[in-house]
């Protein structure tokens, strides 16, 4: 028994060796599949970091009226808290805001000094509300419109973050999209090439095949080296794809960790090296498998 | 051993135009263990077919083949390396594979059928030494003359021992002088205790031989001669 998986084994590896040339189109669309699935992994692992930052970073201010009275905003803040939407709310009293403010731009003496010169604080005292999720702020900020909270509250600055969630959302359901219709597309075309090759591998085997056939070798012993072939295709493949997706996370991620502090995606594509392998190795050498076996099914009839 | 009952193949050709072919027309016959039997007829008696009936290259129309007390037409697709096994072909095209020496092409065989290792290491010099070919085993089919390419299509079709050998026209392209040795050596092959069907229309080698002449003539049996002669 392992001496004929030996056997299937090595004659797999010949008849991909001697048709070596025509496989590199097989290996090159298996390699397009294989990287778009790893890079697909990793983008849906850096679109829930950011959303999650982007979340992290989000919250409702709302902004009182100069004259408001300090327990009239805690009163506020004691219903709001009420709401199961509400995850936390932090008061930011005038004062705060001044000394947040003055924290912030410590360096930049003008600024200061023509908030010195208008004699007075300029700031409004706040209370910064965040939600349990983004499509919470919606109704928070619907709630402190409302009759009651209209004759305290100077602003709500909501809308301007918003902008930032909803992009990111759709860019991660666009992509993702996107990235499963090329995937779909790129299965279909990698098979119908796999089908090719090897169907022609096995033409070129023809004379080898009609004499195992006549001395009686089994079915899978004649097959199996076709599966093998397609099976080496989708190793190679998916060794490059690896290959070069760590060259493009290594070279890309400084460029990257320039825009988006939090993240480092050298050190994400280690952390998720050997799931991303995995990934990789499952879609190259299963795809490299049914296509072989489509093209003995086609080719290689009884 | 073998028993042909009522044989009829009609081969229907792809090109619609032309009528079908008679090629078998009720032959029955039967062959018994380590019998010598030749086939002889003109060309297109139907010779081959009969022998790739027997190989199941092609099923019979009508009619059954009994091979070892089992009929051929209860036998799988699965259960078909099992009868091929059993069986060597000496096939009339040799059916050599060019890139491979000729020790590999018999070894190939071997490892087909997943023989071990040192079985093949053991018994394919022996067959090229039956054959008389020890000298010649690391050479490509291009390098070897027609006989020495006959006998390696010999050997490789005795290496596994088979119940039966079938061999088609194997002296085919050779002078006389060729002829008469690859005879000698499948009557040596017989001793050694396969059957032996011979199909030719060579007409010295069935007068050498002595053996039963099983005649074919469109596709019937018009003679079976214990110590048949050549008569057409
Ligand atoms: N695949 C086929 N399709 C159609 N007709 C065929 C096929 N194979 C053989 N025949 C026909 O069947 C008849 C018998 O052929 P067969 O090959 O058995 O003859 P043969 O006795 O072996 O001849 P030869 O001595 O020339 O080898 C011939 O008329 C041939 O044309
Ligand atoms: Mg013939």
């Amino acid at each position: 028994m392992f001496t004929v998986l030996i056997r299937i084994f090595r004659s797999g590896w010949r008849s991909f060796y001697r048709d070596r040339e025509i496989a590199l189109a097989t290996i090159f669309v298996l390699f397009l599949t294989v990287i778009l699935a790893g890079s697909f992994f990793l983008f849906k692992d850096i679109s829930q970091i950011l959303v999650a930052d982007l979340q992290e970073k989000i919250d409702v201010s709302v902004y009182f009226r100069e004259e408001t009275l300090e327990e009239d905003i805690l009163g506020v803040g004691k219903e709001l808290s009420e709401l199961p939407e509400i995850k936390n709310i932090e008061y930011v009293s005038k004062e705060q805001a001044l000394l947040n403010f003055i924290q912030r731009h410590e360096r930049d003496t003008a600024l200061l000094d023509s908030i010195d010169e208008l004699g007075k604080n300029p700031f409004l005292a706040a209370l910064n509300v965040r939600t349990w999720n983004p499509d919470q702020y919606a109704k928070v900020s619907k709630f402190l419109e409302g009759p009651g909270f209209d004759s305290f509250v100077e602003k709500i600055d909501y809308y301007q973050r918003k902008p930032a969630i909803d992009t990111m959302r759709s860019l991660n359901s666009g992509v993702t999209k996107i990235s499963i219709s090329i995937a779909v597309l790129l299965i279909i075309i990698a098979i119908a090439v796999s089908l090719n090759t090897i169907g022609l591998s096995i033409y070129n085997s023809r004379k080898e095949i009609e004499i195992q056939k006549l001395v009686g070798a089994s079915s899978w012993f004649i097959r199996g080296p076709f599966l093998v072939q397609g099976m080496i295709c989708g190793i190679l493949a998916t060794l490059i794809s690896i290959l070069t997706l760590s060259f493009i996370c290594w070279f890309l991620s400084p460029r990257i960790e320039s825009f988006f502090l939090s993240i480092s995606l050298f050190t994400l594509f280690v952390e998720n090296f050997w799931m991303l392998v995995l990934i990789q190795f499952t879609t190259g050498i299963s795809l490299g498998a049914v296509s072989s076996l489509v093209a003995i099914k086609k080719y290689l009839k009884d | 051993m073998i028993k042909f009952q009522d044989i009829t193949k009609i081969y229907s050709s792809n090109a619609s135009k032309s009528e079908p072919t008679i090629a078998l027309d009720k032959v029955s016959f039967d062959i018994s263990p380590k019998e010598f039997v030749s086939l002889v007829g003109k060309s297109g008696a139907g010779k081959t077919t009969l022998l790739k009936l027997l190989l199941m290259q092609e099923k019979p129309t009508s009619g059954d083949i009994l091979f070892e007390g089992k009929n051929l037409s209860d036998i799988r697709s699965e259960e078909l390396p099992w009868l091929r096994r059993k069986i060597g072909v000496v096939f009339q095209d040799y059916k050599l594979l060019a890139v491979k020496t000729a020790y590999e092409n018999i070894a190939y065989t071997m490892e087909v059928i997943g023989a071990r290792d040192e079985e093949i290491k053991r018994d394919v010099p022996k067959v090229l030494d039956i054959v008389g070919l020890s000298e010649r085993a690391g050479n490509l089919p291009a390098e070897l003359s027609g006989g020495e390419r006959q006998r390696v299509a010999i050997a490789r079709a005795l290496v596994h021992r088979p119940d039966i050998i079938l061999a088609d026209e194997p002296t085919g392209n050779l002078d006389p002088y060729h002829t008469m040795e690859i005879i000698e050596l499948l009557l040596k092959i017989q001793l050694m205790g396969p059957t032996v069907v011979l199909a030719t229309h060579n007409k010295d080698v069935i007068n050498r031989l002595n053996k039963r002449v099983v005649t074919l003539e469109k596709g019937k049996i018009i003679r079976d001669e214990k110590e048949g002669r050549f008569i057409l």
